[in-house]
């Protein structure tokens, strides 16, 4: 496999698993009004936990993905947040009620409940696809003057995933499937697109090895040897 | 800079969105109140726009006046005791069963119509009123004559929290009236198996459930499963002039016609004030089972219901 045709299938994968990703996030929060319901109600104040600790993952996903992506970014590394993730879908599925049940007691009033209990069910799932994003930018970036329009792509794509996530689950899933149905799809999907990143890193890396740690060498190498023609442009105009 | 063509495009097409927003918003308004009617009060809430709309001496509380809901509920200024809607009466059927009420469950306030009545009617009766909404308690005490006292108190709560902190606590109803709509329907998770076991959980031995449901929509197949799987056969109330079916059940096996006529007969004296024609109830309280048993039981897992309530 070339170096391009590589380059090229590691941006058709990133591309699926980054809307697999933002199918996901938003498929969560909307069943989490479901998850929730049973104990704190359907209330604004529940929806208003929801949508903060969503928001708060996120964030901290953002900032933490973006982070690790300074070291040594790989797409191992970037398969492995789609497992983390999906494991941390886990007691969503399985121990939600005990962990519901437990807070329900401790805690009487509504809010503070809900806040507590999307906290404990949703920031590690939340936060670690957050970090998804950053990273994925990362491994797509060749060259820094293409950098704006590669992350506009993954948030377009991601973006798109989300709204798709929110409209099948809201119209069609909660229809057709059982809650813990809908979320063991979204641990199985999330699984896939981790297996499918790993599938493209390593087949590539059988047959060509050396081209896996290039990505960091070959944006220096173009910086200097081969500036880009627009690059040039627009540093001789300005 | 001159108006470019785009420019006066993009103002000619706001122009005339706003024109066509400004007209269908006129249609539904026209079309939901006829022409003597007013909006006498609008409130703004976290869940809904609530209206208080009032035609001749008619008043009623309308959610999402825009999109042309059902009144919510009605009172008759003139004669403030009167029970307007067919359906609040249906739901003092209840009495058939347990005549005398001690301690009672409202989920759902509206306009307040039947907590008032009930505590009119049973003033020693300790009275929970639960509803999400504190926008409809505002209305509910300054439009339609609601009132709060000594033994009749209102919680603003959703109230599936309200009924699994009440069963925690080991409080017991013996009277619980279920009347909880958002404007479009019952919201999901005060229909599913699951809140159904939790209300049996704070139900005395001898006390009744009544649940304000609608009898249209496939919905109802799935509604009458799971109020069969938890409480067994219950009384089906439907009368013809009203699209509303209340479900009636308690924990005993159900009584017989005779019984019921009985207690009809005493109760009709008390009733009469607030125009519930109990007498002719015995005769509609329908044990046949006329809903599809093949459809799922609705479950906290699985409670489609807004998708459920169209498609028939």
């Amino acid at each position: 496999m070339t170096y391009h045709a590589h380059q090229s299938l590691l941006r058709s994968v990133v591309t699926c698993v980054a809307f697999v990703s933002g199918f996901a996030i938003m498929s969560i929060e909307l069943l989490g009004g479901r998850v929730l319901a049973p104990y704190f109600g359907s209330s604004v104040y529940v929806w208003g936990s929801i949508i903060t600790v969503f928001m708060l993952s996120l964030s901290f996903g953002y900032l933490w993905g973006g982070r690790l992506s300074m070291r040594n970014p790989n797409p191992v590394s970037y398969a492995l947040f789609f497992i983390v993730a999906s494991l941390c879908c886990l007691p969503i599925i399985l121990a939600a009620d005990s962990i519901m049940e437990r807070i329900f007691l401790a805690i009487e009033d509504p809010r503070y409940g809900s806040l507590l209990a999307s906290i404990m069910l949703y920031f590690l799932p939340i936060c670690v696809l957050g970090m998804v994003s950053p990273y994925s930018v990362r491994l797509l970036v060749l060259r820094e003057s293409h950098s704006g329009r590669v992350a506009g792509h993954l948030y377009f794509v991601s973006t798109l995933g989300s709204a798709l996530g929110t409209l099948a689950t809201s119209f069609y899933f909660v229809l057709w499937f059982e809650v813990n149905t809908i979320m063991w799809g979204l641990v199985a999907a999330l699984l896939l697109a981790s297996a499918a990143v790993l599938a493209t890193h390593f087949l590539s890396h059988e047959q060509n090895p050396e081209q896996l740690t290039v990505v960091e060498t070959k944006v220096a190498e173009d910086r200097i040897a081969q500036p880009h023609p627009n690059e040039r442009g627009t540093r001789r105009s300005a | 800079m001159k108006n470019s063509p785009t420019v006066t495009k993009i103002a000619g097409t706001g122009l005339g969105l706003s024109a066509i927003v400004l007209v269908l918003v006129a249609v539904s308004l026209f079309s939901t109140l006829s022409v003597n009617a007013e909006i006498i009060h609008e409130e703004k809430s976290l869940y809904r726009d609530i209206a208080v709309v009032q035609n001749g001496p008619r008043r009623c509380m309308v959610f999402n006046i825009h999109i042309g809901d059902r009144n919510q509920t009605c009172v008759d200024v003139d004669d403030q005791e009167k029970l307007v809607f067919s359906y609040t009466r249906m739901s003092f059927a209840g009495l058939l069963l347990n005549p005398q009420p001690r301690r009672i469950l409202v989920a759902g306030l509206g306009g307040g119509s039947i907590p008032m009545t009930l505590t009119k009617l049973f003033p020693e009766a300790e009275i929970d009123v639960v509803e999400v909404d504190q926008a409809v308690v505002k209305v509910a005490l300054e439009y339609f004559f609601f009132e709060e006292n000594d033994n009749m108190e209102v919680h603003v709560a959703d109230a599936r929290h309200f009924v699994k902190r009440a069963g925690l606590a080991g409080e017991k109803y013996d009277y619980i009236v279920l009347d909880a709509f958002t404007g479009e329907y019952i919201p999901e998770h005060l229909l599913t198996r699951e809140f159904l076991q939790e209300v049996h959980e704070i139900m005395t031995p001898d006390a009744v459930l009544v649940a304000n449901t609608f009898s249209t929509s496939r919905f109802y197949d799935h509604e009458s499963v799971t109020y069969h799987n938890v409480f067994g056969d219950f009384f089906n109330f439907k009368l013809p002039t009203s699209g509303n079916r209340i479900i009636i059940t308690w924990l005993h096996p159900l009584p017989g016609r005779g019984q019921l006529m009985a207690r009809a007969r005493e109760a009709a004296e008390a009733l009469r004030r607030f125009d519930v024609p109990v007498l002719e109830y015995p005769d509609r309280l329908s044990t046949a089972v006329d809903w599809d048993v093949s459809r799922r039981v609705l479950t906290d897992q699985f409670s489609p219901s807004n998708l459920l309530r169209d498609f028939r």
